[in-house]
């Protein structure tokens, strides 16, 4: 299933609704690397809240998004990781390290946001 | 003559018919001598120092209910009215800190007092008493087993229940300002209960949308590997939810041991009392705590 990528100003946000195949997240890195520069977005949100199991490929494609994207002069956030999920993720070691994670969408706004606005002003 | 029809009946019969047959009389030596026998297994539990938390008339009542109950197990050969009892009087006699060994030990006493009986009974006929020992034993000591494991299993359940009571009351996750929490972990802290504090902490996370959490472990008395890298795993995955964790409280033995032990700390905020934690927290929600008036130096 391919995951719908929304633009929403200056933000794109990839709303994962089920359970991803490994050609899925491959085809979700893709997709966002090259949107963040179409449409110049400054920032990303990448919303899990639907997924109910993350393993290490997972965990490792969102992790090379968020750096890719940083490369591509963007900020990432990944928002909605259940709790039972992020416990089952930092027992098998991955704990998504560099990678700013927030509760839920509103929270991963307000925090691009506030990042966005602060490196404007620098 | 109860013996020869004992004998007769092993002749003709089954050695299990004949064992019930002896059973059978047995039950009515028992029932015939129950006042002077009851009375002598009292007397032997008074002078054996069992069931001291009990005056001298509760252990009366409750042996005239054991005594029965076991004849009564005897008699039918079923044990569960007498495990009922049990775990009743088990129920009853735990709060009063009666011990497994006394419980043991006067189901053995009322064992040997029975066996005496026996003895004295069927001292002529040396070959009977076996046989009659025979049908005896295995069910005593089947009914002694009973009593001794619903005891067991009563006290087992008391502290079960006891250790859930103590586990829900003392892991309170509490929020003290919008979307601040702190947990103080308190006492012992073992991988199960270090577990269960994890999951309340991320529930609490998600249901106060909580950016920032003070753990204060002011009255952890001692950490263990397995518990330290739990703490840390906690860390990581409240941060998976989008919140900070601020540990506070870390005595000089605790830092000393996780020292010694290389847990990786590195990664985690830690400030010395809760007091500083809080004000650590408050800092990076922006908040600015200030007086209410500033004391006017003029007045």
């Amino acid at each position: 299933m391919q995951v719908p990528i929304l633009k929403q100003g200056p933000y794109l946000i990839a709303s994962i609704q089920s359970a991803l195949t490994d050609a899925d997240l491959l085809q979700l890195r893709e997709s966002l690397v090259e949107q963040v520069g179409r449409y110049r977005s400054r920032g990303v949100i990448v919303d899990v809240t639907a997924l109910d199991v993350m393993d290490s490929f997972a965990s490792r494609i969102l992790r090379d998004i968020a750096t890719m994207i940083k490369l591509r002069g963007a900020e990432t956030v990944i928002v909605g990781i259940d709790p039972d999920v992020a416990l089952a993720m930092v027992r098998l070691g991955l704990n998504l390290e560099g990678v700013a994670t927030t509760l839920d969408l509103e929270e991963g706004l307000a925090f691009l946001n506030k990042r966005t606005k602060s490196d404007g002003k620098r | 003559m109860n013996e020869a029809r004992g004998l007769m009946a092993t002749d003709t019969q089954s050695h299990t018919d004949a064992s019930a047959v002896l059973l059978r009389e047995l039950v009515a030596h028992l029932r015939q001598n129950r006042t002077q026998l009851r009375e002598e297994w009292v007397r032997r539990i008074t002078s054996a120092q069992l069931l001291t938390a009990m005056s001298r008339d509760e252990i009366f009542a409750e042996a005239t209910s054991v005594y029965d109950s076991y004849v009564e197990a005897l008699e039918t050969g079923t044990v569960e009215a007498l495990q009922a009892y049990a775990r009743n009087l088990s129920e009853r006699i735990i709060p009063r800190g009666v011990e497994t060994n006394e419980v043991v030990g006067i189901v053995l006493l009322l064992r040997d007092v029975l066996a005496r009986s026996l003895f004295a009974k069927y001292h002529g006929d040396v070959g009977l008493l076996s046989r009659v020992l025979d049908a005896y034993e295995p069910a005593a000591n089947r009914i002694a087993i009973t009593v001794a494991v619903g005891f067991v299993q009563q006290r087992e359940r008391v502290i079960r229940d006891q250790q859930d009571a103590i586990r829900e009351l003392s892991t309170p996750v509490l929020q003290v300002r919008e979307r601040l929490l702190i947990l103080p972990m308190i006492g012992l802290i073992d991988p199960q209960r270090a577990r269960q504090l994890t999951e309340q902490l991320l529930r609490g996370i998600r249901m106060n949308r909580a950016k920032v959490v003070v753990i204060d472990i002011t009255g952890v008395a001692a950490l263990d590997a397995s518990v330290a890298n739990h703490l840390v795993q906690t860390v990581d995955a409240a941060r998976l939810l989008g919140a900070t964790v601020i540990l506070t409280g870390l005595s000089p033995e605790i830092a000393q041991t996780l020292v010694n032990i290389g847990v990786d700390l590195g990664r985690m905020t830690t400030v010395g009392d809760l007091q500083g934690g809080i004000e650590e927290a408050e800092r990076l929600l922006g908040y600015k705590v200030s007086p209410l008036s500033e004391p006017s130096p003029a007045a």
